[in-house]
């Protein structure tokens, strides 16, 4: 629980934690009501921007970890070496410059649902009329028995969210040896991004087939298959990285010892020069904080129509970190499409006006299988009255008929689009 | 459901139109389709402007952007990804998107 602290309150209200609005000559002097976003991701950042361009006389505070936003869509052309990381970079400034967003930098770590505060780590607390959570996602190192320290933590990578990992996990393998192995351990779905370790694995072959040829790509994952682009992703394999991509199933963790590189499986004992562990994953810490988390649950209920929470109400979550409808992956587009539904609703409720009842939201994950080929998975979802959830709607969506180059255009325009959607 | 024709909703889309204002024709949005299209945004761009690469839709012709939403969904009109979203529409929801992309400024 928060203990409201006044002097801290205040401060986070009137002085230097909340950047202050001068120079937005139209906001209104009491707002007519507020709401703070946590978490400045594809959810969160467009989930603000869309509130202020909606509705400016609602006051909206993002509270951000991170300097600046790293896109995990393309991080792992950054692997590959195809791509550089400041590329996929975008600062916040523009959200507060551009549509008077107040940007606070630092971490919420409680929230009190009945007084409508959120507690930062620094101590401050800041009120609420609603609050939209996007928190993407936590590790659950405590199923990856032998990762459980940070030291092991910082030589066995994941790279699952995109930043100083991307790096180090790229530097690790710029070191590995022709002829070296370089392990990817997959946990069982749900997780973030489906189909991205086996774009993990496509851009890992890349680099190995000009640079260290010999090199192999082991991808072990727990998954009795792959789960997304299954025959795009094995043919690409099949046919760019003959003899260096080798795909193995049914590959539960049981521990790993990261002194050695060596992960021991269900039926199997790896050792790897490079050792990339996705773990497995559930809705972000703040998530679980806030009390969001039902009985066994990791991922956070909510209505589809609104994307509040379904165990506490006036808190809004978004992206990775809900409990996902039907045939919902957990990526970025979809989160940028929860926010503008999420954000509508927001407005609505704090404005007296009905919430509309039909939200349609859609997806298209573009995945690199070499530095210019791209293959693609696309749906559209719409609320089902009947079942209370966003459903894909019959005959619509699909996959790239082969990985081609001018999806790899469209792709790369459709990063730099979707981050101005949500930061500029 | 609203029919686009209905006076309700066109009237003041007209006038917005006539105002040459955006915040007029952000006012004259019916919120539904406006939550629609900021699906369209995430390649589009916000408001349908794409910054670069992808056609931008804002502020093109009604009718052009409405045929070639059909011919998507139809399968008449090659796409590499447009004729997979067009099918998840119906007609009507096509006809509300085209005409309210048309009304964004370039």
């Amino acid at each position: 629980m928060v203990t409201l602290n006044r002097r801290r309150l205040l401060a986070a209200l009137g002085g230097t934690a909340v950047v202050s609005l001068a120079g937005c000559a139209t906001a209104p002097a009491k707002p007519a009501a507020r709401v703070v976003v946590i978490g400045g991701g594809f959810g969160g950042a467009t989930a603000a921007k869309y509130i202020r361009l909606w509705a400016p006389e609602i006051d909206v505070v993002l509270v951000e970890r991170e300097a600046a936003f790293v896109s995990c869509p393309l991080s792992n052309l950054v692997l590959g070496g195809s791509e550089k990381i400041e590329n996929l970079t975008t600062g916040y400034g523009t959200l507060q410059k551009r549509y008077g967003v107040r940007l606070v930098r630092g971490e919420a770590v409680a929230v009190d649902a009945d007084k409508r505060l959120v507690r930062l780590a620094s101590g401050d607390v800041l009120p609420y009329d609603r609050l939209i959570m996007s928190p993407g996602i936590d590790f659950q190192y405590n199923l990856v028995p032998g990762l459980e320290s940070a030291d092991a933590q910082a030589k066995v990578l994941h790279a699952w969210k995109a930043g100083p990992q991307t790096l180090a996990l790229r530097r690790q393998l710029e070191t590995l040896p022709n002829g070296g192995v370089y392990a990817l351990h997959i946990p069982k779905v749900p997780y973030r991004c489906p189909p991205g370790p086996y774009e993990r694995a496509a851009q890992v072959a890349w680099y190995f087939k000009q640079h260290k040829p010999r090199s192999k790509v082991l991808v072990l994952d727990s998954n009795p298959d792959l789960v997304s682009k299954k025959a795009l992703f094995l043919k690409a394999w099949s046919e760019q990285y003959p003899g260096i991509v080798e795909y193995r199933p049914n590959s539960e963790l049981v521990r790993v010892d990261a002194a050695s590189n060596t992960i021991e499986l269900s039926f199997d004992k790896v050792k790897a020069d490079v050792l990339n562990v996705v773990p497995a994953q559930q809705a972000g810490r703040i998530a679980q904080a806030a009390g969001l988390l039902s009985g066994s649950n990791k991922w956070v209920g909510v209505n589809f129509q609104t994307f509040e929470s379904l165990a506490v109400p006036g808190i809004h979550v978004l992206g990775d970190a809900t409990a996902s409808a039907p045939g919902m992956p957990k990526s970025g587009f979809m989160a940028n499409n929860h926010a503008k539904v999420a954000a509508d609703a927001v407005i609505a409720l704090l404005t007296g006006r009905t919430v509309n009842p039909e939200p349609i939201i859609a997806n298209t994950c573009y995945s690199f299988v070499s530095d210019t080929d791209v293959v693609h998975v696309a749906s559209v979802h719409k609320w089902d009255a009947a079942q209370k959830t966003l459903v894909p709607v019959p005959g619509s969506g699909g996959l790239s008929a082969q990985a081609n180059a001018i999806e790899g255009q469209y792709a790369k325009s459709w990063a730099r689009n979707i981050w101005a959607d949500a930061l500029l | 459901m609203k029919s686009l024709f209905s006076p309700r909703i066109a009237l003041p889309a007209v006038a917005a139109v006539f105002a040459l204002s955006a915040s007029s024709a952000t006012r004259a949005d019916d919120p539904r389709v406006r939550v629609w299209a900021a699906s369209c945004a995430a390649c589009h761009g916000t408001g349908g402007s794409a910054q670069t690469g992808i056609p931008p839709i804002a502020g093109q012709d009604k009718a052009v952007l409405q045929q070639k939403l059909l011919a998507y969904k139809a399968g008449t009109l090659p796409a590499t990804v447009m004729h997979q979203h067009a099918k998840g529409y119906t007609d009507e929801e096509l006809a509300h998107l085209a005409e309210h992309f048309a009304r964004q400024p370039k």
